[in-house]
């Protein structure tokens, strides 16, 4: 198994390791638990090693227009210095990957993907590779990727950082960042539903900056969050997992994400033919979120039916939900779907607990709980 | 270190098993609650049901997800911890005040076949050294 920069500061902190897409990994700390981390990230700061996480760079004189013709997105209303949220389809409207998308210019661009899809994602952009004018370079293993998330976030930054982070807007990014002597990229995004910043450094400097924000944060209540909560915060705040939400067979209007999906966008897009269909003639079916009445907690890939006991559908992610209190899921079902307030079950060990049709996100940083 | 009391049984599945008379009183260990991490919900069987010994018979949720726990021995449900249904955090707290289950045991020689508190405990120890 790979290990990031900051595997012995995990041990060394109680980090209860795992194997996650071929990475060891801590799911949570001894001492916290998923709950305690969770609440950390949303009431003062927690720190995540995100180094799993793929960068591929991509430059060259075409760089803007390839790109283009990969992801969902409108990439051509990109700033220089500004962060996108992209999908990238396959032919079938499927997901190949979900990425965030750096365009430093129009010649030059960061792509941050998903860990377990890395190799998947080097083989088909090499695959839709033109001959010249763009060239691609993984460089996954050269990079340690931070997550510094919550409401003390930013002035945590500032303490370390050689700028003011608070003129950082979201979903923005610099790569001249020096962050007490360490070189780094430093952009105000997360998968968190919180404030906060995502940072880039040379593998090898990983520790060491994990160290520093570790050190600087404890007297804002910073603590290291696992992988568990990870997942129940972005579940929470509606943020799509690939394997989950999105699968090659699972698209992205599907999962709820039209807003990232400019289906008449100038030169199309691989799947752009399947989705636009899917925009005119209505989806066959989609992604509900669903509030448990009944007592029990909703799994990824339980069964659910309907208010007559018809198996219209399945979990994609579902847990306990530690800001709300509350046992959520996310369904997939068939359409027509039920609107809010109305009833679907989720068959829990084949027996149906029943909850109501809520509005996604489950959990909104400006509006609190729903 | 984690708990290991001297007069309950134990299985290899880390339930504990204490007999008051003829009834079997049954919990997991301080070693199952640390490995499930958070507990949010506790799925109990219905009173009367009859289990064999190994039996799947309570599920306990955690954040991380769903946890069986095994009958250590064959018997009918009398009872279960209905502080759980409101509070399922106790069982972090303390996993052996905060019982699951009491059961009417069919057979108290399945008992003997359980663990003890050195046996559990040496298990325990071989758990630890294989996830050095």
């Amino acid at each position: 198994m790979k290990r990031t920069d900051m595997y012995e500061r995990h041990v060394a902190a109680g980090g209860r390791m795992v194997d996650y897409s071929g990475w060891e990994l801590p799911i949570q700390y001894d001492g916290t638990g998923i709950k305690t981390e969770h609440l950390a990230v949303r009431e003062k700061a927690g720190l995540f090693d995100v180094s799993h996480m793929g960068e591929i760079m991509a430059e060259g004189p075409d760089a803007e227009k390839w790109l283009s013709t990969l992801v969902t997105n409108n990439i051509f209303v990109m700033k220089d210095y500004q962060v996108q949220y992209n999908i990238m389809c396959n032919e079938t409207g499927g997901v190949v990957d979900d990425l965030l998308v750096y365009r430093y210019n129009p010649e030059k661009f960061l792509l941050v993907v998903n860990a377990a899809n890395v190799d998947k994602d080097w083989k088909w952009l090499k695959k839709h590779l033109p001959v010249k004018g763009v060239a691609i370079d993984n460089i996954s293993m050269k990079t340690s990727e931070t997550a510094l998330q919550g409401p003390a976030a930013e002035a945590i930054l500032a303490k370390v950082a050689d700028f003011d982070p608070s003129t950082l807007k979201f979903f923005t990014f610099t790569d001249k960042a020096d962050l007490n002597g360490i070189p780094a990229i430093v952009s105000r995004t997360g998968y968190t539903g919180e404030d906060g910043f995502e940072i880039y450094v040379p593998w090898e400097r990983g520790a060491e900056l994990w160290d520093l924000l570790i050190e600087t944060g404890r007297d804002f209540g910073l603590i290291p969050i696992g992988l568990g909560a990870r997942d129940s915060l972005r579940f929470e705040a509606g943020l799509p997992l690939y394997g989950h939400e999105y699968s090659e067979d699972l698209g992205p209007l599907e999962a709820g994400f039209g807003f990232f999906v400019k289906a008449d966008k100038p030169g199309g897009f691989i799947g752009q033919p399947v989705l636009k269909r899917q925009k005119e003639e209505g989806l066959r079916r989609k992604i509900v979120g669903l509030r448990l009445e009944d007592k029990g907690v909703p799994r990824s890939g339980m069964d659910v039916s309907d208010a007559s006991g018809n198996r219209v559908g399945k979990v994609t992610s579902g847990g306990y939900c530690p800001s709300l209190d509350a046992n959520m899921a996310l369904c997939l079902v068939k359409t027509p779907a039920p609107e809010e307030g109305e009833h679907l079950s989720v068959l829990i060990r084949e027996k149906p607990k029943k909850g109501i049709v809520v509005k996604r996100p489950f959990y909104d940083r400006k509006n609190g709980k729903r | 270190m984690t708990k290991i009391p001297q007069d309950l049984r134990y299985t290899k599945e880390h339930e504990w098993i204490r007999m008051e008379g003829g009834v079997g009183v049954v919990g997991i260990t301080d070693y199952a609650q640390h490995a499930m991490g958070d507990v949010v919900y506790v799925e109990f069987p219905d009173k009367g049901r009859k289990v064999k010994a190994g039996e799947d018979f309570v599920v306990v949720e955690s954040v991380k997800g769903a946890n069986d726990v095994f009958s250590p021995v064959s018997g009918t449900v009398l009872e279960v911890n209905d502080a759980l249904e409101e509070s399922p955090e106790l069982l972090n707290e303390d996993a052996y005040a905060n019982w699951l289950v009491r059961l009417e045991v069919a057979d108290p020689g399945e008992l003997d076949s359980l663990l003890d508190h050195g046996a559990y405990a040496k298990l325990l120890e071989e758990l630890e050294a294989e996830s050095q």
